[in-house]
């Protein structure tokens, strides 16, 4: 998963006469002398929007071929991370290459990026199944990258074809493998369900056929109809009537996930529980956890301190820009402690860890939380610190409440 | 001004026959509006009047014809406001009876030349609109002096559009209608009745009167006999069409009063002014106090609102003397005021001025009509709110009407089919021709305020006409239908129907109710229950996902957003027991309720 969400609308938001649109700050967020090492960024997000086609459902910031601007590209996520990076710690926790289809860039440039990248305990990148041939997973592994998160979506030819994907069964099971032979012991699946004409049975194929390759990682996603894609014009009628018939999905996944041994540890991440390897990905739990991280390419996201910022999704300017030495163009946002607050509780709550309640309690609605702990939804729970138990320190969802999340998070904040 | 060259009178006629254009004939023929000032229907000065094109609001005018002050009355021609028709009928000495020459004489036609009548009012039988091709002046003149007991040639025939004949009316009218009776003599003690009234911002109270005894100057002290109210007149004068100053009111005039009262309580339609020096022993005999028999219950859409509903509704009132309010809370929409109207006619115009006069935003509940419950202790007792009914009904009475309905012959089959499943009873036939005849049933008010008149236009291709008046109550099989939601009674969704009718209302109340309340955390029924039986039942089934299965870095802000719309909705709910409403299910139902009756 990458920092990086442009739908076609806001694409159009970056026209300079937009309000929201500001230039690069000249500096970044604060001035960093006497910033403790701590408060320096150990998440770096990179964006490599490159897809060989674009699929019918995706509204993800993507570039489709343009195999010669690669090696630009890479130039200006160089430069970019360059000017940025003073606000990086010296030590990284967690590096995450997402798109578009990272793999699909051409490798000799792929290569040149991961070597400059700064190591990181965890490194993760996105793989489409149909690029990730062995000489591909090597190209990996030779470069610290140590976890791989496979767009598999669908086992189900016809379901693919709905999806309009490249990528065919046999080519996620090759992929696996091809990873597997290169050495790699934390390997992720995409699936998404939901899709139109997916029956229960599906589902249940679907997931059976996942768990066959023993991922040690698993993210399941509901089908989004975004706007103005091509499958919301096709099939978004679809979706939204038969979207009671497949509320259900979601209840039934985590159920055959956990029975098969997975732990849900976030709305729609599932690990694997195995030799005392915490599997959970780590670039993502800082996201949840409400980390700063940093984002480099078009359309990336960063939060640093109190500060979030879109940089274009166009590639053009941005590469003019780097060329000339400049920051490229960012939509900046500023988030008041109140809102930090909000999406605390708004992304803590989606994980299966208590969130320490103090720092959050200021926005929370104490009658709401009652009134959810009557009805089952959630709960306080102790910090486990060998604080009083009279004092209960955190607070999490029950399964139910986690199903329910959304509107459960609105009723505490409300 | 001499009593002699005085003439009061009303122009009345069925809807549309065309009283406020002949109103606009007299304007100009009289040049009291220059040709400039002059548009269609010249006294409909209310916005709402202007768009349905209906007169609501009588409207007094004072003209000069040969030497003669002629004060007219444009009056309204729906049945719903037939109030504002006797209290003006009692300002004046007579009517002129309009009757469209194409549709003859309706049902409001009778009514008004009955309430003339009973007046004691010199009536002047007018046909009008002879210019239209399908005009036939020589029926409809036969018609209308059957109906007034005179003779077809004393029936003056004119076109209000063209102007042909108005000014023979003028002419009727002075020949006709008789003086103003009254004590002239500057010493006699003065008396003027209200007779309507509205208000100003800067000028408050305005009293429209019609002297009767003596006469009232500018600056002098007055009292309002039956309140006690004491004022000084700030300005006297007559409506010209617009307000126009003069220095005295004499007796047999017409006009107004400005009061500079700023509490709208203190001055009642229907009360007498006097002179605080030289009063009157007796005030004058005052209005009937209407009855309303339609009621519903307003509520603002925002509950700060309600002080400014509060307000609106006073001065409303001033303005619009058939309409009733109290107090009333609901625990589902709120603080507001249950409102007794005349019909749903009157019930929607109220609806429209306190929206667009006071600038509010309501929201009506279903309307009922009043109904009259045996007590334990043996008394009876008007209730006017469905919710406040004992649940299990033993003797409940409901408003009877008489209603007569005018159709040509062919449609009586339909009619009587109509009125059969309407509950009504046959009261008996007349021919007013050989053509034409009059029914006349009683009927349950219940079964006609709501969808009646418009299954009758449909059943008759438009070619009947209706009127009624309230005759009083009579026993009803009748039930109350509670509508829970959570096991909580919603009151406001409280229905009173006819035993036979209750299944199937509860029924597709409950099952609109289904479809609009959102679902929840956990399964709702939604129930209709007469006492603790429950005659209707839904679920609203609990919700089993509500997440959004995706976040990333790059989605927070839009999913903080998202999450911020969705806590806005929550805010607007309202709170039934554990559950949440949104206002426009109860809109929903509330709409549902008035426009299903079968
Ligand atoms: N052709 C023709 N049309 C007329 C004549 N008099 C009135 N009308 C039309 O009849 C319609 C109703 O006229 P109004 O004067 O508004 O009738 P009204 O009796 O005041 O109606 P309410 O106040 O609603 O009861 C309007 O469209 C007039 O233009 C007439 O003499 N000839
Ligand atoms: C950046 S996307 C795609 C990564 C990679 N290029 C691929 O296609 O596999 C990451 C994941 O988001 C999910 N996703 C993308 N669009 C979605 C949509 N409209 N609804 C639900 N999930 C979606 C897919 O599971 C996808 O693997
Ligand atoms: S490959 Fe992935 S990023 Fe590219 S278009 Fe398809 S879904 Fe979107
Ligand atoms: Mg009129």
């Amino acid at each position: 998963m990458r920092p990086t969400a442009f739908g076609g609308k806001q694409l159009r938001a970056f026209d300079r006469s937009w309000p929201g649109l500001t230039a690069a700050p000249a500096k970044p967020p604060r001035p960093l002398g006497g910033i403790a090492s701590d408060a320096l960024v150990r998440h770096l997000y990179v964006h490599l929007p490159f897809c060989a086609h674009r699929c019918g459902y995706c509204d993800f910031v993507t570039v489709v071929g343009r195999r010669g601007q690669h090696a630009g590209y890479v130039d200006g996520l160089l430069a970019e991370l360059e000017l940025e990076r003073e606000l990086l710690a010296p030590e990284l926790e967690t590096v995450f290459l997402g798109g578009g289809t990272p793999t699909f860039t051409e490798p000799r440039e792929l290569e040149r990026l991961l070597a400059a990248l700064p190591a990181a305990a965890e490194v993760t990148i996105e793989a489409n199944p149909e690029t990730v041939t062995p000489a591909l997973a090597e190209l990996l592994r030779r470069n610290r990258v140590n976890r791989v998160s496979l767009g598999a979506q669908s086992f189900q030819p016809e379901l693919l074809g709905v999806l309009d994907r490249v990528a065919g069964p046999d080519d996620v099971r090759a992929g696996v493998e091809n990873l597997r032979d290169a050495g790699f012991d934390n390997i992720s699946l995409d699936l998404i369900y939901g899709i139109p004409g997916q029956r229960p049975s599906d589902l249940a194929a679907d997931i059976g056929e996942a768990l066959g390759l023993r991922p040690e990682h698993l993210s399941c996603y509901e089908l989004e109809a975004k706007p103005g894609t091509r499958f919301t014009h096709a099939h978004g009628e679809e979706l939204r009537r038969q979207a009671e018939a497949m509320e259900g999905y979601f209840e039934c996944v985590v159920e055959m996930l956990i029975g098969a041994g997975y732990r849900w540890y976030e709305t729609a991440n599932f690990c694997r529980a195995v030799g005392g390897r915490d599997l959970r990905s780590r670039h993502n739990l800082a996201y949840w956890r409400g980390r700063d991280y940093l984002g480099l390419g078009i359309g990336a996201v960063s939060t640093v301190r109190g500060q979030r910022w879109r940089t274009t999704p166009r590639l053009g300017p941005y590469l003019a820009a780097l060329r000339e030495g400049r920051r490229p163009l960012r939509e900046l946002e500023l988030l008041p402690d109140s809102v930090q607050r909000e999406e605390r509780v708004m992304l803590g709550l989606r994980l299966d860890e208590p969130l320490p309640f103090a720092a959050v309690a200021a926005s929370v609605d104490a009658e709401a939380l009652t009134r959810l702990e009557r009805l089952g939804l959630a709960q306080r729970v102790s910090l486990g610190d060998g604080e009083p138990p009279a004092a209960p320190g955190a607070l999490t969802l029950t399964p139910q409440g986690r199903l329910l999340g959304d509107a459960v998070t609105a009723d505490l904040l409300a | 001004m001499d009593l002699q060259r005085i003439r009061n009178f009303s122009i009345i006629a069925h809807i549309d026959h065309g009283k406020s254009t002949l109103a606009d004939r007299i304007l100009e023929l009289t040049k009291t509006v220059s040709g400039r000032e002059m548009r269609a229907q010249v006294l409909d000065t209310m916005e709402l009047e202007r768009e349905r094109g209906i007169t609501i609001k009588a409207q007094a005018v004072r003209v000069n014809w040969k030497g003669n002050e002629l004060n007219l009355i444009d009056t309204p021609g729906h049945v719903d406001f037939t109030y504002e028709v006797s209290r003006s009928l009692q300002a004046c000495e007579g009517a002129v009876l309009v009757v469209d020459a194409a549709q003859g004489v309706e049902a409001q036609t009778v009514a008004n030349a009955y309430l003339a009548i009973e007046n004691n009012l010199e009536i002047v039988p007018v046909v009008n609109k002879i210019d239209l091709p399908q005009a036939d002046p020589d029926a409809a003149a036969a018609e209308l002096a059957e109906l007034v007991g005179g003779k077809p040639e004393d029936v003056l025939r004119i076109s209000a559009k063209t102007g042909e004949g108005v000014a023979d009316v003028l002419d009727a009218i002075v020949e006709r209608i008789p003086p103003p009776s009254g004590l002239v003599s500057a010493a006699a003690p003065p008396r003027a009745l209200v007779f309507d009234s509205s208000y100003d911002q800067y000028r408050g109270v305005v009293a429209f009167v019609r002297m009767v005894d003596g006469a009232f100057a500018a600056g002098e002290p007055l009292r309002a006999m039956a309140q006690g109210t004491r004022f000084e007149a700030e300005e006297v004068g007559f409506f010209s069409p617009t307000m126009k100053a003069a220095e005295t009111l004499g007796a047999g005039e017409v006009g107004y009063v400005i009061t500079g009262l700023k509490d709208v309580s203190r001055l009642r339609v229907g009360d007498t002014l006097t002179s605080e020096r030289n009063p009157a022993a007796e005030p004058l005999p005052g209005y009937k106090d209407v009855k309303p028999m339609v009621f519903a219950g307003l509520f603002p859409t925002d509950s700060d609102d309600y002080p400014d509903l509060r307000d609106a509704l006073e001065r409303l009132k001033l303005n619009d003397a058939a309409l009733f309010y109290e107090p009333e809370t609901s625990q589902a929409l709120g603080f507001g005021f249950r409102c007794g109207f005349l019909g749903l006619l009157h019930m929607e115009i109220v609806r429209e001025r306190l929206e667009r006069e006071f600038d509010l935003d309501l929201l009506v509940t279903a309307p009922n009509v009043a109904y009259r419950v045996l007590e334990r202790s043996g008394e009876w007792l008007e209730v006017h709110n469905p919710a406040e009914m004992p649940r299990e009904l033993d003797a409940v009475e409901e408003p009877y009407v008489r209603a007569s309905i005018i159709v040509p012959k062919d449609y009586v089959g339909p009619v009587m089919e109509l009125n059969n499943d309407r509950r009504g009873r046959f009261d008996h036939m007349e021919y007013l021709s050989p053509e034409r005849v009059l029914l006349a049933y009683e009927l349950p008010l219940a079964e006609i305020v709501l969808d009646y008149y418009d299954q009758l236009k449909s059943r008759t291709r438009g070619y009947a006409s209706f009127d009624y008046d309230v005759a009083g109550f009579r026993e009803g099989a009748l039930a109350r239908v509670d509508i829970l939601i959570g096991e909580e009674p919603v009151d406001a969704l409280s229905m009173i129907v006819h035993r036979d009718a209750a299944y199937s209302r509860g029924k597709a109340l409950v099952e609109r109710l289904r479809k609009e309340i959102p679902r929840q955390y956990f399964d709702v029924a939604v129930q209709a229950a007469i006492g603790s039986r429950v005659i209707a039942r839904e679920t609203v089934k609990a919700k089993r996902k509500d997440v959004l299965a995706k976040c990333y870095g790059g989605d927070i802000s839009r999913k903080r957003k998202l999450l911020e719309k969705q806590k806005a909705g929550k805010r607007r709910m309202k709170q039934v027991g554990a559950v949440e409403v949104p206002q426009e299910a109860f809109l929903a139902v509330l709409n549902l309720n008035d426009g299903s009756k079968k």
